[in-house]
């Protein structure tokens, strides 16, 4: 799942990523005629509207992309960069980058692919956006409070709104088919010419029109693969259809004295009810996160079976269910619950003295298992918890 | 040798969203350039003026949270990748040489002039607004930034109000 940044992809590895992305960026705002100033200012006086297209088409493509992984779980949403706002300095530093645009007929990563191509007027524009940002940084205590001033955090469109993502995608794309239909007319009107609605031009254009929207209808209408996964626990659970493989209280302690190194006991219950009381050598992975990254070698390896235990059954089940679409994990369920298997080891009473010969047995095989499970998780305190995993959120923009 | 014709917009359009989006699924962060120029400043800063640099806030601060300094940065390594990715287009279809693009009523003087300054205050503008075009606009869009979205509609905004009083940098 995405982003393959720290994950798959090292740090240091990023770096030559970000050289080789850099050539595709470069080279499209090239061939797309970001190079040259006149076709960038041409947006301003109605001749040339091709940043308009180019920069509306880029951002809604990738806009539904973003969205679709998502949608198929193939990002982690919550872990990309999303730029912060800071109100009154986003809206007045707008404002002054508008002006160095119309004025010097470039934008940063424009004026780079024009010097890049040996346009004079790029190279000049990139010396200035240097002291510009020169003058920034020395005068940074001046500019400090309107600098940090209405943190917002991290907002998003949609949310600011209170609309759902697809429903804020939708809108825009519309808004950019309009103007896109909207600029050819004007440009077409600057330059004098005749706006082709020819038959086959004008079905070709609703056709191509077409395709975001028929995405963003997908997204809209069928479910994610996180929304499918509740559902079919939900049918599951219903229908009563699954098997669950099951492990009894007394087993599970044979097999954790014996073969701790195989099992990975996993208590499905809040962090809290964890830190009150766990059973020997279990971890904790809460049933609501365990689609997080950050767990997600538990459900995929193949070396240890993973059981699951809870206070009540439903949860343990849930979990074992949600573990069935994570990965291929082999998973059973403690069949006794988190009370029931501290009363079997940890209250016991002895047998009467003319009890069977098996009770006596069993309650010397618990008795003895009780002792063995807490030395062995004092002996194996250090190895047994996971490595607590940081999971970065990422940090982007220009900064 | 004829320049060869620019590509289609939309196309353009499409494949630079794509790039975005591999980005974004790779890296987890969206594209810049403004933040590459601020890497070039600092360094510059660094070694022209290492007591100034160890002695003002600002720089002090981004040595601490850069420690492995301000040219092992993500956004210069990509500016890097744009600066040959452009050269790389530009030659392809024959637009790579020393030019001065300007409007037809203006002198050379006054174009560079112009640049420059247009310049200063991007560069300014993109530090204030934590980002440019790029980093802010429209990688902000692709992951539905308010801020990224709003710097943006300030930037088109501020350029179109600003137009018509500067029109003679750019008609006849």
């Amino acid at each position: 799942m995405g982003p393959l940044v720290p994950e798959i992809f090292s740090n240091e590895f990023n770096l030559v990523i970000a050289f080789f992305v850099g050539i595709g960026f470069g080279f499209i705002l090239e061939q797309a005629g970001f190079s040259s100033t006149k076709k960038l200012v041409g947006l301003f006086y109605g001749y040339d509207f091709t940043v308009l297209k180019v920069f509306f088409t880029a951002g809604i493509t990738a806009m539904i992309g973003v969205l679709l992984l998502g949608h198929f779980d193939l990002l982690d949403l919550n872990l990309i960069y999303v730029n912060p706002t800071f109100l009154w300095s986003a809206i007045i530093g707008g404002c002054i980058m508008g002006a160095g645009f119309v004025i010097g007929g470039f934008c940063p990563g424009t004026s780079i692919c024009a010097a890049a191509i040996g346009k004079l007027d790029g190279m000049a524009f990139v010396v200035g956006s240097f002291f510009g940002i020169f003058i920034f940084t020395e005068g940074y205590p001046l500019l400090e409070d309107i600098y940090l001033a209405e943190n917002w955090g991290a907002v998003r469109f949609d949310r600011f709104l209170g609309i759902s993502p697809e429903l804020f995608a939708f809108l825009l794309t519309l808004i950019a088919v309009v103007a896109f239909f909207a600029v050819t007319q004007i440009e077409n009107r600057a330059n004098k010419l005749r706006t082709d609605f020819s038959k086959g031009r004008v079905t070709r254009n609703f056709a191509l029109g077409f395709i975001p929207f028929a995405i963003i209808a997908l997204l809209a209408f069928t479910p994610s693969r996180q929304e499918y996964i509740q559902q079919e626990i939900r049918e599951a659970r219903q229908q009563k259809k699954c098997v669950f493989k099951e492990i009894s209280a007394d087993k599970l302690a044979f097999e954790l004295i014996h073969n701790h190194y195989k099992i990975n006991l996993i208590d499905v219950r809040d962090n809290e009810k964890f830190k009150e009381y766990h059973l020997p050598l279990a971890i904790n992975i809460p049933v609501d996160s365990m689609n997080k990254r950050e767990w997600n070698e538990y459900f995929t390896q193949k070396h240890n079976i993973n059981i699951f235990y809870a206070d009540v059954d439903t949860t343990a089940k849930k979990a074992c269910l949600l573990a069935r679409f994570l990965g291929k994990s082999e998973n059973y369920i403690l069949r006794e619950s988190t009370g029931q298997f501290r009363d079997i080891f940890y209250n016991l009473t002895p047998p009467p003295p003319d009890a069977h010969k098996d009770d006596i047995n069993l309650y010397r095989f618990r008795f003895q298992a009780a002792a063995d499970m807490l030395n062995l998780e004092n002996a194996l305190k250090k190895f047994t918890q996971p490595v607590k995993k940081k999971v970065k959120k990422i940090q982007g923009g220009c900064s | 040798m004829k320049p060869k014709p620019y590509m289609n917009p939309y196309l353009a359009g499409f494949f630079l969203g794509l790039v975005l989006l591999a980005t974004i699924y790779m890296t987890g962060r969206g594209l810049g350039a403004s933040g590459a120029v601020k890497s070039a400043v600092i360094a510059t800063v660094e070694v022209a003026a290492p007591e100034h640099y160890d002695n003002t806030q600002f720089y002090a601060e981004y040595d601490e949270k850069h420690p492995e300094g301000p040219l092992r940065n993500w956004l210069v390594f990509e500016i890097l990748g744009v600066l040959a990715g452009a050269f790389l287009s530009g030659v392809i279809a024959n637009r790579a040489a020393i030019k001065l693009e300007k409007g037809p009523r203006i002198r050379n003087g006054l174009r560079i002039t112009a640049a420059v300054l247009g310049g200063i205050l991007f560069g300014f503008g993109s530090q204030l607004g934590r980002g440019c075009t790029s980093g802010s606009a429209l990688s902000g869009m692709a992951v539905m930034s308010f801020g990224g979205i709003l710097t943006m509609g300030a930037i088109f905004g501020s350029a179109y109000a600003l137009a018509y009083f500067v029109r003679k940098l750019w008609l006849k």
